[in-house]
């Protein structure tokens, strides 16, 4: 049996996108949202099907998973090795992606439909929903760096267009305008190292440049360029797209300003799915990294590293819980960033399972955080943690649910958090110590500012709110209680079975005197978070006043975002943009206006002759006629 | 008999293309305008008669152009008539000065 239905899979939902887009103000905004949550049921049913035939049908032969192309288009032909084809190509870690989207996608499907009822332009919520589940779909199964490039391009877009939702709040607008320019910029990386990859091996098949002949290939490209390779400097800007998308250090901006736009679409792009493909791309050219050029692996690692580090300090410190949120996500990516990057391969790929493995779970659990967030937000209608507390006893099953999660994070045994995590760190302490220690302590404080914002939220200081909060409806906390469930459960999957560098099945297992100090980290963050933030208390003020300047840099972001704005305004606008901008208004401009004004006063003149008067013209005709027939005469005779 | 030479025929008729470039230009009826163009082709007609007997007097060519023109200036006068009635129709008036609406 072959896998051709699958092209199905990312086709719907563009069908759905079209029809909802072109013919959802004709009927009821609720009528958009029950078709395309009804789509996306299909799609999810879809994915479970070819996961099951993938994995333990049609997908191993000889003992390795294979790279099966289901179909394939030829769309653009340069030579006949270089073309761009619109296909879908299965391998494990597209199988698992196409499940973790279609899953959280299909939830948050569901949940809007309880979460955004009676907004303005609800069926161009559910339109833009499609069309992002369509471009993230087409990029999972891409066959191509470039069709992933277009689909990449394409998450872009509707990630613009979904931050922007609110389009007539202006922070809004500026968030989506700041997240579009961003990861355009970095876009740019990944172009022009796609560009350079596709020349050096004349491809742009991943089935071709991830075999060992293609390997071969780029091994024996001998240009080079300050000091490094070609390759390592093609695949270093790929992975610059890959950071812009996944936020990476010091990309990592548009990602907390992304927050503005509804809860469930930061829950699908912003948690699950987008901000991940930038690992997912590290990871299908991760045959490609680690033969030819292991050294970026090692910048890949330590960037990972540091913006997990750098993400959780900034999260302990902000207020706004989706803010919290979307540092944590951050930090969350690092971690599987470092995993690409300490990985090794086949026999020592732990940390490429460890990080796909990282990113299920993670994609489940932070899905979970930021529905609930959104469950509280709807309850409370506000963003601020400040204003919030005891919510435990209006919202029952978000508080649970919630909870969960958070231990989740926390890695707390044996939930999927702990498993991934886990493999992680022992992945880490047998590449590079150091590496080791950072992530280490970020478990700590990772725990430490979940359980921060859960008690705060949930526990603390009792709150008079305007009108009493009450439970979301059925169509939000069922997605939250499924959530739950896969987050409690996912961490039993035998990733490694499924999931390898080389396609060959790998036996994992728990690593003891690992587990052990970084559940005992976990635990101790959620103790000193539960101290501090149990009951109201002053302790967290007189800490943050005893830290002075430190806690006020990190609360402001490291003013990373500061330093954006003066490089951009005050050096490349003062010193390259407006010297170009005064050449261009007065030198091109100015000739062209020039040379536009002799034209229009020479006409103005001229149209003088245009009288009307048949007779004057009739005289200028017989005068040139007498000229040209005197000087003819002239030169004759 | 006597023929008439060339030059004299070629001197009236070059009076008659002047008389009828001047009458185009100067004339302000254009009923006499139209005139005026009959002029000049007829100048036209009476070159290609008269150069034709005195260069070629065993070919027809000129007496087919000639022909030819006359045939020519009857459609041009029907359909010049028919623009000076719908001028006339438009404006009240055939006096050329006063048909100058299509300038700058």
């Amino acid at each position: 049996m072959d896998f051709l239905y699958t092209i199905w899979i990312p086709l719907i939902p563009f069908l759905l996108f079209l029809l909802i887009g072109l013919t959802g103000m004709y009927f009821k905004p609720i009528v958009s949202g029950i078709v395309g949550t009804v789509g996306l049921g299909v799609i999810t049913l879809l994915s479970f099907i070819t996961a099951y035939q993938y994995f333990f049908v049609d997908g191993m032969v000889d003992g390795v998973y294979q790279k099966i192309v289901a179909g394939s288009y030829t769309w653009l032909a340069f030579t006949d090795t270089l073309h761009i084809d619109m296909g879908v190509m299965l391998d494990p870690i597209a199988v698992m992606m196409l499940l973790v989207v279609s899953i959280v996608s299909f939830m948050v499907h569901i949940y809007s439909l309880g979460y955004m009822k009676g907004e303005k332009g609800f069926s161009r919520f559910y339109a833009f929903l499609s069309l992002f589940t369509f471009s993230m779909l087409g990029l999972v199964v891409a066959t191509n760096i470039f069709q992933m490039y277009i689909f990449w391009e394409l998450v872009g877009v509707s990630s613009f267009l979904l931050i922007g939702f609110y389009y007539d709040k202006p922070s809004a607008v500026a968030a989506s305008k700041k997240a579009f320019i961003v990861t355009r910029f970095a876009d740019f990386g990944f172009l022009v190292g796609l560009l350079l990859l596709s020349y050096i091996t004349g491809t742009f098949d991943f089935k071709t440049l991830t075999s060992p002949e293609g390997i071969e290939t780029i091994r024996g490209a001998g240009l080079t360029f300050m000091g490094a390779s070609a390759v390592t400097w093609a695949m270093l800007l790929i992975f610059m797209g890959g950071a812009g998308k996944s936020a990476m250090f010091p990309l990592h901006i548009w990602l907390p300003d992304a927050m503005e736009g509804p809860t469930p679409v930061s829950a699908l792009i912003h948690a699950a799915t987008m901000v991940v493909a930038g690992v997912y791309l590290v990871a299908r050219l991760f045959p490609v990294f680690i033969m030819v050029t292991p050294e970026s692996l090692n910048v890949i690692a330590y960037i990972g590293g540091f913006t997990s580090l750098f993400a959780a300090v900034i999260a302990c410190t902000q207020f706004d819980i989706k803010r919290v949120l979307a540092f944590s996500t951050l930090s969350q990516i690092g971690y599987m960033m470092l995993a690409l990057g300490v990985s090794g391969y086949g026999e020592h790929g732990l940390g490429f399972t460890a990080s796909m493995f990282h990113l299920s779970t993670h994609a489940m659990f932070k899905a979970l955080l930021f529905l609930g967030a959104g469950a509280i937000i709807h309850a409370v209608h506000s963003n601020y943690m400040y204003e919030m507390g005891g919510l435990r006893k209006y919202l029952p099953i978000t508080h649970l649910t919630f909870l969960i999660a958070c231990l989740t994070i926390a890695g707390v045994p044996p939930l999927s958090g702990f498993w991934s995590k886990d493999e992680i760190l022992a992945a880490a302490w047998h590449h590079d110590k150091l590496l080791f220690f950072i992530e280490f302590a970020v478990a700590g404080l990772t725990a430490f500012y979940m359980f921060r914002l859960y008690f705060s939220v949930f526990w603390g200081k009792e709150t008079h709110y305007h009108h009493t909060p009450h439970e979301s409806p059925l169509t939000m906390t069922i997605p939250l209680m499924l959530l739950a469930v896969a987050s409690i459960f996912a961490g039993f999957i035998p990733f490694g079975e499924f999931v390898s560098s080389d396609g060959i099945p790998h036996h994992g297992e728990i690593h003891m005197n690992i587990a052990v100090p970084s559940v005992a980290i976990g635990l101790l963050g959620i103790l000193v978070a539960l101290l501090m933030y149990r009951r109201e208390t002053t302790v967290p003020d007189r800490i943050a006043k005893a830290l002075g300047g430190f806690y006020r840099t990190v609360y402001h972001k490291f003013y990373i975002d500061e330093v954006y704005l003066f490089v951009t305004k005050k050096i490349i606008f003062n010193l390259i943009s407006r010297p170009v901008a005064w050449f261009d208004r007065h030198l091109v401009d100015g000739t062209m206006n020039k040379v536009a004004w002799v034209v229009e006063f020479s006409s103005y003149r001229t149209r003088q002759l245009q009288s009307g008067q048949l007779q004057h013209y009739a005289v200028f005709f017989v005068a040139g006629v007498l000229v040209l027939v005197l000087t003819f005469a002239y030169f004759l005779f | 008999m006597h023929e008439i030479p060339l030059q004299y025929i070629l001197i009236v008729s070059t009076l008659m293309f002047f008389i009828g470039v001047w009458g185009f230009i100067v004339r302000k009826n254009l009923i006499t305008i139209l005139m005026a163009i009959e002029l000049i082709l007829n100048s036209v007609n009476i070159n290609f008669l008269a150069i034709n007997r005195f260069l070629y007097p065993h070919h027809l060519e000129g007496h087919f152009f000639g022909l030819f023109v006359v045939a020519i200036a009857a459609a041009e006068a029907s359909v010049a008539i028919a623009i000076i009635i719908n001028i006339y129709r438009r404006f009240t008036t055939i006096n050329v000065e006063n048909v100058s609406e299509m300038k700058h």
